[in-house]
């Protein structure tokens, strides 16, 4: 196709003597429109992850922005937005980034059917959507779509880290506790196979599902239908104000002892930060240990952090930095902010991340980004992890078979 | 055929009897007045020809027919219309506006979804209206209205369903002497031409012995006598029981309105 | 089950009937005296557990005692107190005189408010107060292992139970507040200071949920959501135990903390909707709850909301309404795209809160669950299109009929009760309706909702789609209109008038209020089914509380009385949202603060406001 060929070459020659003209005048950029993007996140009901992603982002801009911006010299934007926490509200949200805003691409989402709603949006609008936070695996499984791509590893994906770290011990017979929402019975229902598979004959002899928000109300007679049940494992999918009472209250009474407990994202800070004292000690988790990474890059970022905002980091920030990074590097990959150059540029694109090398697998719009497996303690009465190794996200991704049978 | 047989009605609150074995009979065209002190069960058992109340005991016959345990609305369509002790109107409509309901629900018409009901019976509630003496108030909001002109309001509202027996508890309440007796008077007309059986309560001994075919006397949910006018108020025991401050007060040139005990 | 195991529940039963009794007593009281339906409870809860974390820790510094525990809670409990106190003091009073569902929303406007400052003042992360002191460990009573601070929650139970029953047998305000219960009017007539009284139930209901709030957190952390997590709890306790019942609300929690108990052992996934057929199942057996009485209202002479007559449509309201018409037809020549796609979500929701001002305004059916009807149309149409394969078109038109369907099946037990109870119930099969959706995974993709819910192709473009839903819900409202001047319309006011005159005059009330239902129900549906297709995807939001409240907001902020009210007030609050949520973090706060402004300045809401204005100039012409 001369004409495409031709077309891409005027704009390369474009982007280059913009290029070339802004590298002539220095950093005022203000010739050259900005490069938007539409960010939007619960950042008022889920404050506690949202706004410390937000504080990441910001972070990340700025540093870009200070190093001449994307595309040769174009200052990269965010217009950030709240999605009001309901599907209606964020899809009109959505709606007005792309259409009054006229960003070039969404990012964002925390809670797994906003994300949901945003990447069909995306794709009825055919606009790249980069979902940052939800993990349901809907999003890049069943309800895939050619628009939508997902940096977090999933909830299969964490579920299976902590499924390798657990299997060589061995236990049998398992209790699961999870919220009853989509995320916790997927976490469930992934849990339940992919430990079938490490240990044929495990069994799980008792499930709780106690309604978001609400474990406090039954903390007592939910764990001891738990203890009743006499597992010698338990798997946890209870987080922020439910995983709380489920510690406390299961450390009075005497549920996690001689248990093995595998918990999700308990090691996150945003969850693990009010548990304080009341940490329990060796149970395998998932999380960031942020204080103790070494890498170079890794270390500046928390350092730049703590620096600017005189807070400590959470997963969310990282996430946050990461994913700005992430969105440079595609807009000068694509050479360009249309749609269908960008996705062009991210099938299998690799990008070089604090958290490592990155994937974004094409098959399944997966991002490789891997996670920390440890298990927790508690330092000077908080909570940390310990043992932790950092396990790639390619190793525990869904297998080609498993994708190909759920997108269609 | 006897219009209303009442018989062996029995109620009871809680262990307190409202009604005990009451019976009595309703021709078409009398007017028959129900008296007794407050609380002697008059109302209950207005509410429970009515259809309000269920009897513990007892039968309720209209034209033949058992009335006991059916809904007030059933009743209401097998011809008994009432006005209450404390006046029940359609408080957010006009006074035509609520004659033509009652009129609409005779027609069969209240489920209908689309023609617009404003001008629906209209010239029939404005001529009720005009009977009980309301011409000039047919556009106002019944909110507004004195409470003897919601009485009116009411005694319309229970005609609309062309009744065959008229329950009308305290008719009068509300109203200055002079009207009373033209409402008495309209009521008695309307009974004689239509043929109409007329059950009243009424605390006017005035109005009750002037236009009453027959008086029941209640005392204590139990009827103690009764008669013509002249034979009850004959009675030396109704005298005694209930009369008296009737009497006293009638001696004593009173307007003999206070008949309650 | 194992002995060991049932007593092991029982206990914890007891604990979290505790626990539920003590929060549910003051919502109970609160609504006894001034019946307010006070959503703000569960935010006073939140501050209550707020507070006490937040002291506790200097106190228990001074003295590592349980006396000094006892005293971080009473403490938390009165300034939890004083805030009620303030909130009564401040807004409730200036509107007691308004449509009673005026203060719902007052309260309502708080809870956005309340939530949001609590983030700004405590920061987003849950707060994990200290243990009890004394109380840290657990005993072993038979054979399982019961936390010593379960035991004195168990204790605290009762021993509020007592000193409220002291306070409200023994004192001259709680004299008061029984008689005020029972007859609101007759204690008015006694001349008694009602304002005096009303300050002290805030107070009273305040300091018990901030104390129900404070002895939680030696067992959770403090977090911004635990508000609404109690809220429906309590309000489930307080409905089952009645209205105003004290004693009604201990009976109720203890049967809902065993209830939960075993509940949580034998079908762990029903705990989200056991307590609501719980509800629902009581209601019905008992109207008025186990313990609670019958409003003494059903011979009240008394507009109900203060209604005014309704109208003939005069030339110039038809003038007026062609106008508005005409505008929304070259609306989309003037607007962009995105205020077209405002403009069709202010459309959708005008004929969602018509229909609810056709069922509360005119039919006097006060609903709660009204969401329940817009998310059973969303969903049918989405579950059409998705798994039925169905056309947009046959899905708008099923949408309508689901949405009949199940007002139908709930209608039948809702309109058997009256007032607070019918609103009630409606709530609690708007929640049960709720928790199918959330967990009925396989066939509406539980609380990730379903996607890909796309209009047909020749409606894909948005000018079309705007003008297929102004069509529909133009004629919508138009139909719904012509019902409400039609003879049904007036049957239906005039049951809400007087319900013992119509059926004196042969009316059928139950049977129009069915109608009535099942109509709203329909167009509410239909609603919500555009409102699907509007969005490319439904989730179970769509039918929970907070949109029911939208709902109810978007009537009273237009105004109940009059007709045009809930489309105004479905324009106003709309738009009101889409310009609060580009504003941050704080946007739920500026949204709540608004409200209670629009209640406070006009109570009559924005068409009956305007209408007083009109009036007054009219007569300040006519006098001059």
């Amino acid at each position: 196709m001369p004409t495409r060929r031709s077309l891409l070459a005027s704009a390369s020659a474009t982007v280059a003597a913009g290029a070339f003209l802004c590298a002539a005048l220095g950093p005022a950029w203000s010739q050259q429109p900005p490069v938007k993007v539409g960010e939007l996140n619960s950042y008022g009901s889920m404050a506690a992850f949202a706004v410390p992603y937000r504080n990441g982002l910001n972070l990340a801009l700025d540093e870009i922005n200070a190093k001449g911006g994307v595309l040769g010299g174009r200052k990269l934007e965010f217009v950030i937005r709240d999605n009001g926490a309901t599907t209606g509200d964020a899809v009109g949200v959505a709606e007005e980034l792309v259409t009054r805003e006229g960003v070039s691409m969404l990012v964002g989402t925390f809670l797994s059917n906003i994300g949901l709603a945003v990447s069909d949006f995306a794709n009825q609008k055919k606009t790249l959507f980069l979902a940052s936070e939800p993990l349901t695996d809907a999003i890049t499984m069943g309800a895939g779509n050619p628009y939508t791509y997902r940096v977090r590893p999933g909830t299969f994906m964490q579920t299976r880290m902590l499924v390798d770290a657990v299997k060589a011990k061995g236990v049998k017979k398992w209790a699961i506790i999870a919220p009853n929402y989509e995320y916790g019975q997927s976490a469930a229902a992934s849990f339940k196979r992919l430990i079938k598979e490490a240990t044929p004959d495990a069994e799980i002899v008792v499930e709780q599902y106690p309604p978001i928000g609400k474990f406090a109300a039954d903390a007592g007679a939910t764990i001891a239908a738990l203890d009743a049940a006499k597992p010698d494992g338990i798997f946890n999918v209870l987080f922020g104000a439910d995983l709380t009472p489920f510690v406390r209250e299961g450390n009075t009474r005497g549920l996690f002892k001689g248990r093995t407990v595998v918990s999700l994202l308990t090691g996150e800070p945003e969850y693990m930060l009010p548990l304080k004292d009341e940490t329990p000690e060796d149970w395998i988790i998932t999380g960031y240990p942020w204080e103790q990474i070494t890498e170079p890059r890794h270390k500046a970022f928390v350092d730049a952090y703590k620096a600017k905002f005189n807070d400590t980091p959470r997963l969310g920030s990282m996430l946050g930095y990461l994913v700005v990074y992430m969105v440079r590097d595609l807009i000068d990959k694509a050479g360009a902010t249309d749609t269908d150059k960008l996705i062009a540029a991210l099938n299998d694109m690799k990008f070089d991340t604090i958290a490592g090398p990155v994937v974004m697998r094409g098959l399944d719009h997966q991002s490789s980004l891997g996670g920390w497996v440890g298990l927790s303690t508690q330092k000077n009465g908080q909570g940390a992890m310990k043992d932790w190794k950092f396990i790639d996200g390619q190793s525990v991704m869904f297998s080609e078979t498993d994708v190909k049978a759920a997108r269609k | 055929m006897t219009l209303l047989v009442v018989k062996n009605l029995h109620k009871a609150f809680g262990g307190v009897a409202a009604a005990r074995d009451i019976s009595f009979e309703v021709e078409r065209g009398e007017l028959v007045a129900l008296i007794g002190p407050n609380g002697a069960g008059k109302s209950t058992t207005f509410n429970i020809v009515g259809g309000q109340l269920a009897p513990d005991r007892g039968a309720v016959e209209l034209d033949g027919v058992s009335i006991v345990h059916k809904p007030p609305r059933a009743i209401w369509r097998l011809g008994v219309g009432r006005t209450f002790q404390i006046a029940q109107t359609f408080v957010s409509m006009t006074a035509t506006e609520n004659v033509q309901m009652a009129l609409q629900s005779a027609a069969t018409a209240t489920f209908g979804l689309w023609r617009s009901a404003h001008a629906l019976k209209r010239d029939e509630a404005v001529a009720l209206l005009d009977l009980v003496g309301l011409a000039d108030s047919r556009d106002r909001s019944v909110g507004t209205l004195a409470y003897g002109d919601i009485k009116r309001v009411e005694l319309a509202i229970a005609l609309a369903g062309a009744p065959k027996l008229l329950l009308m508890d305290e008719p009068t309440a509300g109203m200055a002497r002079g009207e009373r007796g033209k409402l008495m008077q309209l009521i008695v007309s309307l009974a004689r031409q239509r043929g109409v059986g007329v059950l009243f309560t009424e605390h006017d001994m005035d109005a009750v012995f002037a236009h009453a075919s027959r008086v029941l006397v209640l005392v204590r949910g139990e009827i103690v006598a009764r008669g013509t006018p002249a034979e009850v108020q004959a009675d030396p025991l109704v005298r005694r029981m209930y009369l008296g401050t009737y009497v006293g007060a009638r001696t004593a040139g009173g307007d003999g309105a206070g008949g309650g005990a | 089950m194992s002995l060991s195991f049932m007593i092991a529940q029982f206990l914890n039963g007891l604990a979290s009937a505790s626990s539920l009794f003590i929060v549910a007593s003051g919502l109970t009281i609160v609504f006894g005296v001034t019946r307010i339906v006070n959503f703000a409870h569960g935010s006073l809860y939140m501050l209550g557990a707020y507070f006490a974390v937040t002291l506790m820790q200097p106190l228990l510094d001074l003295s590592r005692s349980f006396p000094m525990f006892l005293l971080g809670l009473l403490v938390a409990a009165a300034l939890t107190g004083l805030v009620g106190l303030c909130i009564e003091v401040v807004l409730l009073r200036r509107v007691y005189r308004a449509p009673e569902l005026l203060q719902l929303l007052i309260t309502f406007g708080l809870v956005l408010v309340i939530e949001d400052l609590v983030v700004r003042i405590w920061g987003p992360l849950e707060l994990l107060g200290p243990r009890a002191p004394g109380l840290r460990g657990a005993i072993t009573i038979a054979g399982s292992q019961v936390p010593s601070y379960d035991l004195f929650l168990i204790a605290m139970g009762p021993l509020v139970f007592g000193l409220v029953w002291l306070v409200l047998h023994r004192t001259r305000f709680g004299i008061l507040v029984r008689a005020a219960t029972q007859d609101r009017d007759m204690v008015a007539a006694l001349g008694v200071n009602q304002s005096l009284l009303f300050t002290g139930a805030l107070f009273l209901g305040g300091a018990l949920a901030g104390f129900g709030g404070a002895l939680q957190i030696p067992r959770a952390a403090a977090s911004p959501q635990m508000d609404i997590a109690i809220l429906t709890d309590a309000f489930v306790v307080t409905v089952i135990g009645g209205m105003g019942s004290v004693p009604g609300a201990a009976l109720a929690a203890l049967i809902i903390g065993q209830l939960n108990a075993f509940g949580i052992a034998l079908l762990p996934k029903s705990t989200l909707v056991l307590v609501f057929v719980l509800m629902a199942g009581v209601l019905i057996v008992r109207p008025y709850g186990l313990l609670g009485r019958p409003e003494p209202l059903s011979l009240r002479v008394a507009v109900p909301e203060g209604f005014t007559r309704l109208m003939p449509p005069t030339p110039a309201l038809w003038l007026m309404c062609g106008l508005v018409v005409a505008a929304l037809v070259v609306l989309p020549l003037l607007a962009d795209a995105y205020s077209q796609k405002i403009a069709i979500e202010v459309l959708i929701f005008a004929l969602a809160a018509f229909a609810l001002a056709f069922l509360i305004g005119n039919g006097g059916v006060v609903s709660f669950g009204h969401a329940a009807y817009f998310g059973i149309g969303a969903y049918a149409a989405g579950l059409a299109v998705k798994r039925l394969g169905f056309g947009m078109e046959a899905a708008l038109l099923l949408a309508p009929l689901a949405g009949a369907a199940g007002a139908a099946v709930f209608g039948v037990f809702v309109v058997r009760l009256q007032g607070i109870y019918l609103a009630m119930l409606t709530l609690a099969v708007a929640q049960i309706v709720y928790a199918v959706a959330v967990q009925w995974i396989e066939v509406t993709g539980g609380d990730n909702g379903i996607v890909g819910v796309w209009p047909a192709r020749w409606a894909e473009g948005r000018v079309t789609y705007y003008y297929l839903t102004l069509g529909v819900s133009v004629t919508g409202i138009f139909v719904l209109h012509r019902m409400l001047h039609a003879p049904f319309g007036y049957a239906l006011r005039a049951a809400r008038d007087s319900a013992v005159r119509a059926d004196a005059i042969g009316l059928d009330v139950g049977r129009l209020r069915l109608l009535a239902f099942m109509i709203a129900g329909a167009a509410t549906a239909l609603a919500g089914g555009l409102y699907a297709f509007s969005k490319g995807s439904i989730d179970p939001t769509l039918l929970a509380i907070p949109q029911s409240v939208d709902f109810l907001a978007m009537l009273l902020i237009g105004g109940i009385q009059q007709i045009g009210g809930a489309l105004a007030g479905a324009a106003a609050l709309h738009l009101l949202r889409v310009w609060a949520l580009p504003l941050g973090d704080m946007w739920r706060m500026v949204l709540g603060l608004t409200i209670i402004a629009i209640v406070l300045v006009s109570p009559q809401g924005i068409v009956g406001g305007v209408a007083q204005l009109v009036q007054r100039q009219r007569r300040a012409r006519t006098s001059s």
